[in-house]
Order: C-alpha cells, then structure tokens, then sequence
C-alpha cells in the first residue's frame, strides 16, 4: 500500500473518529458528573440530525445562501439537542438520582426508543431515508491515489474545533471547574457553594449539543439522514466512551478514534468479508475490557470529569 | 287483503332476484410488498400497479365477480413479512396474493403460503431460490431471476471491453445471489475480478472498502444489493475519486436511485428482465390508465409485474371460481398468457421462463433503455474522466 492510499485510510478514519468522539464525550460527561448511562444519546444524535434537517427545509427558497442555511441548521441542531438534553436530565434522570442506575439505564433506553419511533412515525415519511442538504462547498484534492475533499475537510477540522472547544470549557472556565468539581463529589461541591442542579443541566446541555453536532455533521458526510442512525452510533459511542474509560473525556476521545481505527482495520487489512469489521471492531472492545477492565484511560478520581 | 299476500312475495323475490344479478360476489385478494423503508418507492409503485388492475376490473361489467384488494406493508423485513403473509394466509376470505418485491422477504414466506394453501404470484423479487429451492406449488413468479439477468449483464458489459472488476454486494441472501451468478458468468466471458467485498445491508460508511477499491483501480464496480445503499456507495465513490464506472442490478433501477444521486447517477448501467413496458402493445394502455388513476407515486421499473400478477390471479378467478385449491391450479397451468409484460409461461416451478433482459442506463436523470441512449451510440461515454 502507498502513501497516498494510506493517508486517504487515515482521512476516512480520522472522520469516522470524530464523529464517534462526539457522541462519546457525552456518555463520558453524564456518567461523570451523575454516575449514570444516558442510553437515550444516540436517538439525540439522529434527533438533532433531524432538527437541521427540518431547519434547512424550512429555506424554501432556492437562492438562499448555503452559507446561511447552514449556520441556522447548526445553531437550531445544537441549540435545539442542547434544550433537549436539558430537559431530559431534568424530567427523567435527575428525578431518579437516588434511585438504582438501573432505572436511569431502563428510563433513557425508553426514552430513546420514543424519541426513534416519533421521528419514524411523525416526520414525513420518516421510515425511509433522507436525502440531506448537500451544502458544503465542492472541490477536491488530488494527491495521486488520495484524494480530499474540501468539504470533508471542513467537516473533520469542525469536529476536531468541538472537541478542542469542550476541552477549553472543562480545563479554563468556570462552569468547567464546577463540572469537575461536581464529579469529583457532589456533596462538597454543593458546600462549597456550587449549584448542583445547575452543573448537571449545564454538562446534558454541552452533552446533547455535542451529540446533535455529530448529527448534522454525520448527515452532511454522508447525504443521508435515517431514523435508525442513531441505534448503531449509540452503541459504538458508548463503547468508545467505556475502552477509553467512563468518566474520562480524554478517554472517550481515544476511544473514539480507536474504534474508527479498528473498523478500517476490520475492512482493509484483515482477510475475510468486510461486512464483519463491526464483529471485529466490537470483538477488541470486548478484549480490551478483559485486560483493562477501568478502560485505557482508568479514571483517577483527581482529574476524573 | 289475502289476495295481496301472494302479490308481495312475488313482487320480494323479483326485486331479490334483480339485486342479485347486479351485486356480484366479492373476492378478496392480497398485495403485499414494502410500503415504508428504503426501498418504499418500489412497494407503492407495485402497490397502486395492482390496485390499478383491480379498479379496471371492477369496472368491466363482463367480470364476473368484484374485487378487494387487502394490501399489506412488509418493509421490507423478513420477519414483518411472515406476520403480515400469515395474517392474509389464515384469513380464508383471501383466495390469491401478488406478493414481493424484496427476495429476503419472499425467501422467508414462500413456507407460509405453503402451510396455508394461499397462492401467490410473487411480482419483483428476483431470487431464483425463490421459486426453485423448494417445489411449493402454491408460488408462482411473473418476474425472472437474476440469474438470466447476470448472464446478460456480464456478456453485455465484456462485450463492451471491459475487462477489470471490483465487487461490492450485500450479504443477504439477495446480494449473495447476485454476486455468485455475476461472479460465475463474468469468468465464463473471460472478466477478471479484482476484490469482492461483501457489505451489510445497513452499512453507512464505505469509505475503508472503497478506498481498497481504488487501490486495485478496477475499470467497473459491480454492485449487488438495493437502492438505498447503491446510492451511498454511488456517492460515496465520487467523495474518494474512484472513477469506475457504476454496475448494478435490477435492485437500483428506480426513480429513487436517480432522485437520491442527481447528476451522479449519469451513466450508471444496470439490467432488467422482461421487455421495456412502454414497447409492449398492452403496456401502453397500463402507462395511459396508470396516469389517469391519480397515483401520487410512479408505477417504478416492477409496477408493471404487479399489475400483470393481479390480471393473471383475477383471469384465473374468473375462470375457476373463488376457490385457493382451483386458482391454485388454474396458476400452475398459465401458459402462452398475454400481459404487459409480455407472454407469462410457467415452467415445472411455476417461474415465467422470460426470455428478454433489458439493459438500461441513466441518461439525463432518467432510467433509459441502453439501446436508445446516447450511450450506446457512442455520443457519450460510460467511462469518466
């Protein structure tokens, strides 16, 4: 394999990444500050998907600027999914705080299931898949056998800004140092005058956001939008968030990339069907938690977020 | 007032017999076929193209019964397709169905229309184990397999010169098939096949696949599997640059395929059974009345199957009777038929033995016979640039 080819392996990957990277900071920032597995994120994922996409729908005009409908979509996506994420800790997950997790694992799971089934049955002809808003710029790249495309370009440095973005906000600001503080121990945290509720609204909303974010970004990749986008993308979050180790964004953000890594492995390198690359990739999850079982990136309760 | 009595009666049964000769018995038949899902397009199409069949009837005084047409959504999903088969299978008001268009889900139900003695016409899937894995004589199909449909994609395509291939198919049973007689007869007409990649049928991402694809730089990607994902993997390859051209099967001719890739869709090639509808002397008359009937939804490539299934169960009925075991038999001996798909003959698995494939191409947004194309006379080329 030349160079060419292997950059263009590492540029599909490095997409791939960035998207499950989104989603699993979020898992990763929930179990954080609350202990609990938020198994509604992936429907959240496709919910803001689906909020651009009515956003752009809403442009009748054909000679509206890209550059606009994009931005609306993008602020209604992550706005929207933000408010959302909000609302749900608040209704389903707070209520339960003192509750096993088990049920905030069943109520999410639940929650999720409506969220998947109302955009199947109430958006117009839900159940089959969307075209999506082709909108980036075109124009291309060519290196030999590799070839970039500007859009997706734009796509990967947007991802990677929201990643360096969140790290920003958890390391350097106020509200950070309250998440941290809050997942390092609620009770102290709240005697020290930090609002707990607050802090735990505050992290589903940066949470959802982020999720709704790889949504439109995931649409945008790939032109299409479905319902069931997010049941796929749910489990592979979660298991990104969980070999990185719960709790750890930097962790989530590895693992992330590392499952994207492994299913280009599974699809190119190795000698059968690439149909098994996901039987592969979810097989080393599944070895990789036998020999770390904390995940690669243990949580030491000192920088656990 | 005795006299009367006898005057009433008579004047009751004359009014009974004269209601009866004008209210004819009603049959109910079956259509199932995917009506959301991917590839919802195609089950609507074949949907209003039966129902088309049945209004016309209806409407035709010589008939000698009324039609219902019960119609049914699979989604194209084996396991909602046994409910819903077995739902019209055990409802004994049900005497035929025109069923199928997704061969995963006909390969699941062949078994259930079997138990219960339901014929059935199936109208788009292609699987040949569809018909010739079993000896069911309760299913009966209008429209040919894939593998007369590969045996000519492959003589055509090597007749073009190509000679390199990759391959991406789906690992349903459907996807298999196609790859395994594509595969087969490709080797036969001397093309050499690069790399085959078998995918899932729900798969989002295929940039790993392509991207090796690229690499053994094939001169056509031959893709067996369904709309859906022929479009991702369509669209897909321009993102990374692969410039091969674009092969499907029957499972991407249709509107939607065209609709979801826009300009990409130009010159994608792709092969049929039967003859192009508007060429059939009787296919006309299905393209006029279909325009009438006010569907919101094209009649799509198998549309014209459905509508020939429903026309061939009602003849059948007519003849015989609302009777499952009598259609049954009257099905199984259809020979010579005239529909609009051409003459239907049933062979010793009740599979119409259709000689004619179709091959096609997408010219200026729009699905046209290779032969008519611009392609074909050589004003534009299916390689690209």
């Amino acid at each position: 394999m030349d160079a060419a080819l292997l950059a263009q392996h590492l540029v599909n990957g490095a997409m791939l990444g960035v998207i499950y990277a989104l989603v699993a900071v979020g898992f990763t920032l929930f179990f954080g500050v609350l202990d609990v597995i938020k198994f509604s994120h992936g429907d959240v994922v496709m919910l803001g998907a689906f909020t651009a996409l009515a956003t752009a729908a809403g442009f009748t005009d054909p000679a509206s600027s890209p550059l606009l409908v994009l931005s609306a979509m993008f602020l209604a996506a992550v706005g929207g999914m933000a408010l959302f994420g909000a609302l749900l800790a608040r209704y389903l997950v707070l209520p339960l705080r003192h509750a096993p997790t088990l049920n905030v694992l069943l109520i999410t799971l639940m929650a999720g299931t409506v969220i998947r089934e109302a955009v199947r049955l109430f958006y117009p002809q839900g159940s089959n898949p969307k075209p999506f808003p082709r909108l980036m710029p075109a124009g291309a790249w060519e290196f030999g056998e590799f070839t970039l495309r500007l859009d997706s370009a734009l796509l990967l440095l947007t991802g990677l800004a929201a990643i360096v973005a969140v790290h920003l906000v958890i390391t350097r600001t106020r509200l950070g140092l309250a998440i941290r503080a809050v997942a390092q121990d609620p009770e102290t945290a709240s005697a020290m005058g930090i609002p707990f509720r607050g802090t735990v609204l505050a992290t589903f909303a940066i949470g959802s956001g982020l999720a709704a974010l790889a949504g439109v970004v995931n649409g945008l990749y790939y032109s299409e939008v479905s319902f069931n986008m997010g049941l796929l993308l749910g489990a592979i979050g979660f298991s990104a968030a969980v070999i990185g180790g719960l709790g750890n964004v930097y962790g989530a953000i590895l693992g992330g990339f590392l499952f994207a890594a492994l299913q280009t492995v599974g699809a190119v390198a190795l000698p059968f069907a690439s149909a098994y690359k996901d039987v592969f990739a979810f097989a080393v999850v599944i070895v990789v938690m036998a020999w770390k079982p904390a995940g690669l990136l243990a949580e030491r309760s000192a920088d656990r977020v | 007032m005795r006299v009367r009595v006898p005057v009433v009666l008579a004047g009751v049964v004359s009014l009974l017999c004269a209601l009866n000769v004008s209210a004819k018995d009603t049959v109910k038949l079956v259509f199932i076929g995917p009506l959301t899902g991917g590839v919802a397009a195609n089950g609507l199409g074949g949907r209003n193209s039966a129902d088309l069949a049945v209004k016309l009837r209806n409407a035709d005084p010589k008939a000698k019964y009324a039609y219902e047409l019960m119609v049914l959504d699979d989604e194209c999903k084996p396991n909602v397709g046994v409910q819903v088969a077995t739902k019209a299978a055990s409802d004994n008001s049900v005497i035929a169905g025109i069923t199928h268009y997704c061969s995963t889900v006909a390969m699941g139900t062949v078994d259930v229309y079997r138990r219960f003695g339901l014929p059935v016409v199936v109208w788009g899937a292609v699987l040949p184990d569809i018909t010739y894995a079993n000896d069911y004589k309760e299913v009966h199909r209008v429209n040919g397999t894939m593998i007369n449909q590969n045996e000519t994609a492959a003589k055509f395509m090597t007749g073009l010169k190509f000679k390199r291939w990759a391959i991406i198919h789906d690992t349903t049973d459907y996807g298999k098939g196609h790859n395994k007689y594509f595969s087969e007869y490709l080797q036969k007409n001397g093309g050499q096949i690069l790399g085959t990649f078998g995918v899932t049928a729900d798969q989002q991402d295929f940039s790993a696949e392509l991207t090796r694809i690229k690499e053994l730089k094939p001169e056509v990607l031959y893709f067996g599997g369904i709309t859906p994902l022929g479009v991702r993997i369509r669209s897909q390859m321009d993102k990374l640059g692969v410039k091969a051209v674009f092969q499907g099967t029957s499972g991407i001719i249709s509107d939607a395929f065209v609709e979801g890739l826009g300009p990409l869709a130009e010159g994608v090639v792709a092969f049929r059974e039967g003859a192009p509808v508007d060429k059939l002397p009787g296919g006309r008359v299905f393209i006029e009345q279909y325009a009438k009937g006010g569907y919101s939804d094209d009649p799509e490539a198998y549309g014209p199957f459905a509508y020939a299934a429903a026309n061939l169960i009602m003849d059948a009925v007519e003849k015989v009777g609302p009777n499952r075991k009598k259609v049954r038999a009257e099905l199984n001996k259809t020979a010579d038929y005239d529909s609009v798909v051409g003459k239907i003959t049933f062979d010793d698995h009740r599979q119409n033995a259709v000689p004619l494939i179709t091959k096609f191409v997408v010219q200026n947004g729009k699905w046209i016979v290779w032969e008519d194309s611009e392609y074909a006379s050589g004003k534009r080329s299916l390689v690209r640039k």
